[in-house]
């Protein structure tokens, strides 16, 4: 097995090395094929994400497939530019010179992706990399199996096998695949990991990505604006919350913080919500993900064991243990001390803290390390202002859940 | 002094822990978050070196011998520029970046907001130590950051100035230097930074990587690698060659992550040299007309000529010339020098005076490509030519080693020019030139692979230590039902359209969703 990896990889560097890969026809080839890839196996798609994940159609289209498809077509039209040298402007000192600055390929990269969004992640990078001119080994996630035999039999049907590779395995090829020299490491995933992919990368000073998660808080300012900008702030927290993978996404929104006024009323605004998307309970749930798997499953109920943590629910909690089910929970103030509220949840609980006074939330969250992203449901320009430059984080958005990464460019 | 003392010999774990927590202390009051402070720091700056200039020079001269005109120029000069430029640029750097929305947020507005990233730490070198120490943090300044520097201890006598002269005129409660050595430095880099910038050798690099990985600390690492420069026929031969010994000789003597580290350049002729007279450099067409056999003889020749031009017959008595820093790297250089299948290749120079740490400007021909000083990067004022049967075969010869710094290629061939930078990845290329790229804001300096990650200089320096942050601005009104369950057959058609982008498909969605 060792050898047959190393095999690969030295195949991937001779492409490279060739220059297989730094065409621009060559590029635009590959996006067209896995354009093609995704639109003549879009069923296949659904059928292993529902299998892994119990994802809905809907939910595949909007969050794995849809997003792709917008990533590919977009590359395509811009490729060209972005693979342009772009002039710099020179200072008369050095008249008559030109400068430029050009883009070049790094060489080979690895992309490791997560089996939260197991197409999403580990072809939206890949987009990126061919389209940079890199030859590629992707290794999914093995916690999404039927996902990851798809990448693995499909990927070479379409693309070019000599420069773009899937490797099928567990932690330990993982492990050794970072024993390995690449000019790019791509990950995505939990920030423990990312600490030993970083510490391995170090060993050949290659540079990373790393893509991790953290407590993304949803700040909700709104509920006492009109009825129905109340109506579609509890519906985009909800769609924010259990929409994605049921909670398993690194922009899921994490918490809530609310005035304590208003908690009620919101927290009845999410309940009617839950039941309309979701179903009336457990027996009877729909549109939702599953857990990933029994692993998972089970930190996620040891959350809610903690006595304080469990009283704190004030809707759901129920979990089917043989489905890998949990429902959609609500928790009003848990203890700020307990695991739920320190670890990243990645799952469907749905704590909501409660202040004195809104504005207190800028402390809160800066009392916690910096989140993937702040959502926050304000209209108050002077409150918008204050969290943008006294908050940090990944992106923020104000008003909604989820789009910024569902359709940005 | 005795307490200055006790306290350098204390700085350990604890120490650098309060630092940190005093400069987290600091960045968290918003202190350096303030345009007017950046703007206030950055003058300082100004200040420090406008009334501190024969200062600084005599602390370079200490460390490196550096030639006056080397410290005014390549340090001094260069600082201030940068520092003028981010005083100019700064406000302009810190407004947030419009950005474009798609059709499937609409209606939204999107921005890309630069923020500070906190408390960063630059560790610096020992070779253009002011420079290298100041310019990663004029960039960590404009973009609001609290700092720590590291100078180099190779270099001590400018790592006191800086110690001295930073907290004399800068803000001492967020931006601190911190002298010593290994130690020191493992104790800095125990701790969490939100960036941090090394400038230095590959191995060293590696501990620094390791240490951020613990924190999932973002780095910039400046290195080095050996930069060839390949030299074709049909050039101004004289220009050329002036340019590449002060790329090489006249950048502290070769000991520059830039300098040219060898040349590359076409044989089809005899090894033996023929002097030729000076008066030949003169009239450049006779040069083009010239064969290729005379024009090669006649770039050895020409370093000759121009070397002696400009170092006279004693270099070791130049006061132009930088002196090898320490008896450690002296000692490095003979190494390469003095083995056997290199010491026969000598052309030209060769002297040392051990007693100052001086080694003449030295030319090699054809050293074996497996000898060391064809394997390390040299930092020295010794330079090898190797021959290839023609110009194309460099490229190959290049991209067969790690990737460099810089590469240099003197050519009029525009084809060549072209091929030259398809193939040959590097941080960065001149053509006709060597060393200059440096002195542009407006292109990004750094290395690729195991020349480095990340790059910095103008407005590269204030992005390297700046989160971009991403911002959507979403309204209430336009609420689509199709993002949320119940899922139906009917929403996933408008979905597929709406993603698509298409105006057309949409409308046909949305009658046909009306109609289911």
């Amino acid at each position: 097995m060792l050898s047959s990896m190393e095999k690969s990889i030295a195949e991937l560097r001779e492409t490279f090395k060739n220059g297989g890969t730094k065409s621009i026809s060559w590029r635009k080839s590959q996006l067209k094929a896995l354009l093609q890839l995704i639109n003549q196996n879009e069923d296949s798609i659904f059928k292993a994400l529902d299998q892994d994940l119990g994802k809905s159609p809907v939910e595949s289209y909007r969050d794995e497939v849809g997003v792709l498809k917008k990533s590919v077509t977009y590359t395509l039209s811009c490729l060209e530019k972005w693979v342009a040298p772009k002039k710099a402007e020179v200072p008369l000192l050095f008249f008559p010179a030109k400068a430029e600055v050009m883009p070049q390929p790094l060489g080979v990269v690895l992309i490791f992706s997560s089996w939260n969004f197991p197409f999403t992640l580990a072809l939206d990078p890949l987009i990126g990399a061919i389209s940079a001119g890199n030859t590629v080994l992707l290794k999914p996630s093995d916690l999404a199996p039927a996902c990851m035999s798809f990448l693995v039999e499909t990927i070479p049907k379409y693309l070019d096998n000599k420069a773009v590779k899937v490797l099928a395995g567990g932690a330990d090829i993982g492990e050794r695949l970072l024993q390995l020299k690449w000019d790019k490491i791509f990950f995505t995933g939990s920030p423990r990991v990312g600490r030993l992919v970083m510490a391995a990368a170090a060993k050949h000073l290659t540079p990373v990505t790393l893509e991790l998660g953290g407590k993304s808080p949803a700040i909700v300012d709104t509920l006492s604006t009109t009825p129905s900008k109340a109506k579609v702030t509890a519906k985009r927290i909800v769609g924010g919350k259990w929409g994605p993978c049921t909670g398993q996404a690194c922009i899921a929104i994490d918490y809530v913080l609310v005035e304590e006024k208003l908690a009620s009323t919101l927290i009845e605004l999410l309940k009617k919500t839950i039941k309309r998307f979701y179903g009336e309970n457990i027996k009877s749930l729909k549109n939702i993900s599953r857990i990933v798997n029994k692993h998972q499953f089970q930190r996620l109920v040891n959350l809610l064991k903690d006595p304080n943590v469990a009283d704190s629910i004030v809707y759901g909690g129920s979990v089917d243990e043989e489905k890998l089910v949990i429902e959609p929970t609500i928790l009003l103030d848990p203890p700020l001390d307990s695991e739920i509220m320190s670890e990243e949840i990645f799952g469907p609980l749905l704590p909501i803290i409660t202040l004195k006074n809104i504005e207190e939330s800028i402390d809160f969250i800066n009392s916690k390390s910096n989140p993937l992203v702040i959502y926050a449901f304000t209209e108050d320009d002077t409150f918008k202002k204050r969290i943008l430059s006294e908050t940090s984080s990944g992106t923020v958005t104000f008003n909604d859940s989820m789009v910024q990464y569902r359709y940005s460019i | 002094m005795a307490s200055e003392v006790e306290k350098k010999a204390v700085f350990d774990i604890d120490s650098a822990k309060e630092v940190v927590q005093e400069l987290r202390a600091s960045f968290v009051a918003g202190k350096t978050k303030d345009y007017e402070w950046r703007r206030t720091q950055l003058k300082a700056m100004l200040k420090l070196m406008d009334e501190n200039e024969p200062q600084i020079v005599a602390a370079l001269r200490d460390d490196l011998s550096k030639p006056e005109l080397e410290s005014s120029i390549y340090e001094i000069a260069m600082l201030k520029n940068s520092c003028k430029l981010a005083l100019k640029k700064m406000k302009h750097w810190m407004m947030p970046e419009k950005a474009k929305t798609s059709l499937a947020t609409f209606p939204s507005s999107a921005e890309i907001v630069s923020e500070p990233l906190g408390v960063v730490l630059v560790i610096s070198a020992w070779n253009y130590p002011f420079l290298l120490s100041l310019d990663p943090v004029i960039g960590a300044i404009a973009a609001g950051n609290a700092i720590v520097l590291k100078p180099s201890e190779i270099s001590p006598a400018t790592a006191s100035l800086l110690a001295k002269l930073v907290a004399n005129y800068m803000d001492s409660s967020c931006i601190k230097v911190v002298e010593g050595a290994v130690p020191e430095t493992t104790a800095l880099l125990e701790q969490k930074w939100d960036k941090i910038m090394y400038t230095g050798n590959g191995r060293i690099a590696r501990i620094v990587m390791a240490a951020a990985a613990k924190h999932l600390t973002p780095v910039v690492l400046e290195l080095g690698g050996k930069c060839p420069v390949i030299v074709d026929s049909g050039i101004n031969l004289q220009v050329a060659t002036r340019r590449i010994i002060a790329g090489k000789w006249g950048c502290n003597n070769g000991q520059a992550c830039i300098s040219p580290d060898y040349i590359i350049t076409t044989k089809d002729y005899a090894v033996e040299l023929v002097r030729l007279p000076v008066y030949v450099y003169i009239c450049n067409l006779v040069l083009f007309n010239l064969s290729s056999q005379a024009l090669f003889i006649l770039q050895v020749d020409s370093f000759k000529c121009e070397l002696e031009l400009f170092y006279g017959k004693n270099p070791l008595e130049s006061k132009d010339l930088s002196r090898v820093v320490n008896s450690n790297h002296f000692a490095r250089l003979l190494k390469l020098l003095d083995e056997d299948k290199v010491s026969s290749k000598i052309v030209y120079g060769g002297e040392r005076d051990k007693s100052n740490l001086k080694i003449a400007p030295t030319v090699l021909l054809d050293v074996p490509q497996d000898s060391l000083i064809m394997n390390e990067e040299i930092f020295g004022p010794l330079l090898p030519i190797i021959t290839i049967d023609k110009v194309e075969d460099s490229f190959d010869l290049i991209t067969s080693g790690t990737k460099p710094l810089a590469a240099y290629m003197f050519t009029n061939n525009k084809k060549l020019k072209e091929k030259f930078v398809e193939k040959v990845s590097a941080g960065g290329l001149v053509i006709n030139d060597t060393t200059v790229h440096l002195a542009e804001p407006t292109l990004p300096f750094g290395g690729v692979g195991d020349s480095g990650m990340g790059a910095y200089h103008g407005k590269f320096s204030f992005d390297t230590f700046s989160h971009k942050k991403a911002v959507l601005y979403r309204s209430f009104a336009g609420d689509a039902p199709l993002r949320y369950p119940p899922y139906t057959n009917g929403k996933l058609r408008l979905l597929k359209s709406l993603l698509g982008g298409s105006i057309l498909g949409i409308i046909r969605a949305l009658m046909g969703w009306s109609k289911a």
